[in-house]
């Protein structure tokens, strides 16, 4: 049978076949995809992200601990009010004599009242800090997780399989499985209010102005002007992952 | 204790994510201990070859799905061999599982299918349809078409050595490579993976033997015993080492992450960290060590033998639970630890027992239909041979014989014989009609 037909023009017949078999489909998918943004005349992705890069100010002297962004956070996302996930919480530090006494009872939801005696006392607000390098997109097998043009990270809820390795790799405890939906689960900065124009919920409840978002492309933003005159640092900058949260007034002792 | 991350209060990879490592650290074991009979040429283990392969397939079977009832959406397990995202540790997964059952059934395969052939000749009714259709239709079992038989049999051997160090490597490295985690983070973490591996394997393989010499009322060949012994000191004392510098170069560093891997062996698991995995390799070292003492009678060398191989199953489960779950009990925080609530029914006990007995139960299965018996009369099933049939025991007791092979000799055969069949196997299959 090899006889018949040339090795090499075997090869060369089957490679072409593969090419053309390859190609078909890949090409609809192109396509297909820009003739559905452009038949619904809204922008493209590349261009709503143009010139965007998302970023966030935590200023940690600013926060009362009130839990308003935990609830509002919760309520706006669908994160079940009542069970231990929290796209964001807020945590206590109590330094004394003895040490330092962390606590974020339900995320911070319901801060209950301080015991006397504390010499310095601070609340450290947390939430996913949509690191330019951020390992849970790097491990998650099935790329579910992923990186917009702007700098979010995003998770496609209807390609996670839930095997929840990008919790594992997550060094902040940004990630959970929604008890819900069985997918993990994080949050968003409120993508899907920013792209609207909106800010997210936890700065738009904010009392005391602690939480701060915007534009770091722009240097006129409120969040550019803030790091650019202030001294921040992002948390765990060992990891190398480089957070866009930044800190403002942020104590050795949050890890 | 201390304070974690709220989100860090649930454990998020279970005691079915500890059963994983565990399965198919056991396959990668005997996979290897019937790789030093077929590719090393050790011959003394012939009694245990076939079993050990046959073995490594029953969990090799139940290992994914231990995984698959893990994820939040089982459904979308395909997922990984469809979309795999290059960058991760985890999506070469699915193709690494497959090509090593491929290896396996088709070792399987080549190395029973003189039975196969002759099963389906001499057997009756539906059994001889089904061992017709296990043929494949091949069923040449001229000398020539077994010696090919033979040669394929040795070159998968030697292509699944790497590929089952590779398996268990890999998922060492899943965790090894998770630089949120100060307790699995480690470069050695595959090499320690692997090395545990081997030794649950060759563990398993001891008490399997043991336990089916004693159903089968057979006596157990002594000199096959003993090398396991050997084999499973050998990478017990490895694997303690590097389990040991691990723990050390950690505490002598005394990193930032130090205090907290401290607090989760001290204080966290002691229990089973340094009792159940640690205590236990050893005294399976102490004893597999006085069972090279041929002062002692062959009948306590024995026992002292399967004993080690018992400890060593559950030292080694212990270890996976250690790592897995330990692991996650530091908070990232580095302030606390989380508890770890023992579930009952939801990935919980009793299904990781049920996953824990099932390749048992395939295995029992599977060696009627493929008698994996290397003491004669390989057809004959275990009810009729039950008290039947009592083989001599062997006269020589624990002495080398010149035939057993020393490390140097091993490499050479490996060498050679990687080399002839490489060169050898080519595209010649077994239909070819010589």
């Amino acid at each position: 049978m090899n006889k018949k037909v040339p090795r090499r023009q075997f090869i060369t017949g089957a490679c072409k076949l593969l090419a053309a078999g390859l190609a078909a489909p890949l090409g609809s998918l192109v396509v297909q995809g820009n003739r559905s943004l452009a038949a619904s005349g809204e922008k493209s992705w590349p261009e709503i992200w143009d010139g965007k890069q998302w970023g966030f100010v935590v200023d940690t002297h600013k926060c009362i601990g009130c839990g308003r962004c935990v609830k509002a956070c919760k309520q706006e996302n669908k994160v079940p009010m009542d069970d231990e996930v929290y796209r964001t919480w807020v945590e206590r530090y109590v330094e004394t004599s003895d040490g330092v006494s962390i606590d974020s009872p339900n995320g911070g939801l319901n801060f209950p009242p301080l015991e006397e005696g504390g010499e310095k006392q601070f609340f450290a607000p947390k939430l996913c800090n949509q690191c330019e390098k951020p390992p849970c997109v790097q491990v998650c097998p099935v790329g579910a997780t992923y990186r917009t043009g702007d700098g979010v990270i995003l998770v496609d809820e209807k390609r996670c399989v839930g095997c929840r390795y990008c919790i594992q790799a997550c060094p902040y405890g940004a990630r959970f499985l929604h008890p819900e939906t069985h997918v993990a689960d994080k949050c968003t900065w409120c993508y899907h209010r920013v792209l609207r124009g909106m800010k997210p919920a936890c700065v738009t409840v904010c009392p005391a102005g602690a939480r701060k978002f915007g534009n770091l492309g722009d240097h006129n933003s409120e969040v550019a002007e803030i790091i650019e005159t202030n001294r921040v640092r992002g948390l765990k900058p060992e990891k190398g992952t480089k957070p866009r949260v930044f800190y403002v007034g942020l104590d050795e002792v949050v890890m | 204790m201390g304070f974690v991350y709220p989100n860090e209060v649930e454990i998020n990879w279970g005691l079915f994510i500890v059963l994983y490592p565990y399965l198919t650290g056991l396959v990668a074991g005997a996979f290897i201990v019937s790789s030093l009979y077929h590719v090393f040429g050790v011959s003394k283990l012939k009694p245990v070859s076939r079993l050990a392969l046959i073995s490594a397939l029953a969990l090799l079977l139940v290992a994914p799905l231990a995984l698959i009832s893990h994820l939040g959406q089982p459904l979308r397990a395909l997922n990984l061999m469809w979309t795999p995202n290059p960058t991760s540790a985890m999506a070469g997964f699915g193709y690494i599982y497959s090509f090593y059952l491929i290896i396996v059934l088709l070792e399987i395969w080549f190395m029973y299918r003189k039975d196969l052939v002759e099963f389906a000749a001499t057997r009756e009714g539906w059994t001889g349809k089904l061992y017709n259709i296990l043929t494949l239709g091949a069923k040449d079992i001229s000398p020539a078409a077994l010696h090919t038989d033979h040669k394929v049999v040795s070159a998968l051997a030697i292509i699944g050595i790497p590929s089952a160090a590779f398996l268990h490597g890999y998922v060492g490295f899943i965790f090894g490579a998770i630089k949120a985690n100060s307790w699995w983070s480690t470069p050695l973490m595959p090499v320690i993976f692997l090395l545990s591996a081997i030794v649950s394997g060759v563990a398993l393989l001891i008490v399997v033997y043991a336990v089916t010499c004693w159903l089968r009322k057979v006596k157990i060949d002594f000199d096959c015993l003993m090398t396991m012994n050997k084999y499973l000191l050998i990478f017990l004392i490895l694997a303690f080492v590097l389990e040991i510098l691990e723990v050390i170069h950690m505490a002598y560093e005394a990193e930032e992450e130090w205090p907290a891997v401290k607090g989760l062996i001290t204080q966290v698991i002691p229990f089973s960290y340094f009792v159940v995995q640690l205590g236990q390799m050893v005294m399976a070292m102490f004893l597999l060590f006085m069972a090279t003492f041929k002062r002692i009678p062959a009948k306590i060398r024995q026992i002292m033998t399967i004993v080690s191989g018992a400890s060593i199953l559950t030292s080694v489960l212990a270890m996976r639970f250690n790592v897995v779950v330990g692991g996650q009990l530091i908070s990232k925080s580095s302030s606390g630890y989380t508890r770890f609530h023992w579930p009952l029914w939801h990935e919980g006990v009793i299904p990781t027992i049920g996953f824990l007995i099932l390749p048992f139960v395939i295995l029992f299965v599977l060696v009627r239909v493929l008698p994996p018996w290397m003491d004669g009369g390989a057809a004959v099933s275990v009810t009729k041979r039950r008290g039947a049939f009592v083989p001599k025991p062997v006269p020589v007791r624990g002495k080398l014989s010149p035939a057993e092979p020393t490390g140097g000799e091993l490499w050479e055969r490996f060498v050679v014989a990687v080399g002839r069949n490489l060169s050898r196997l080519g595209l010649r299959g077994v239909w070819r009609e010589e």
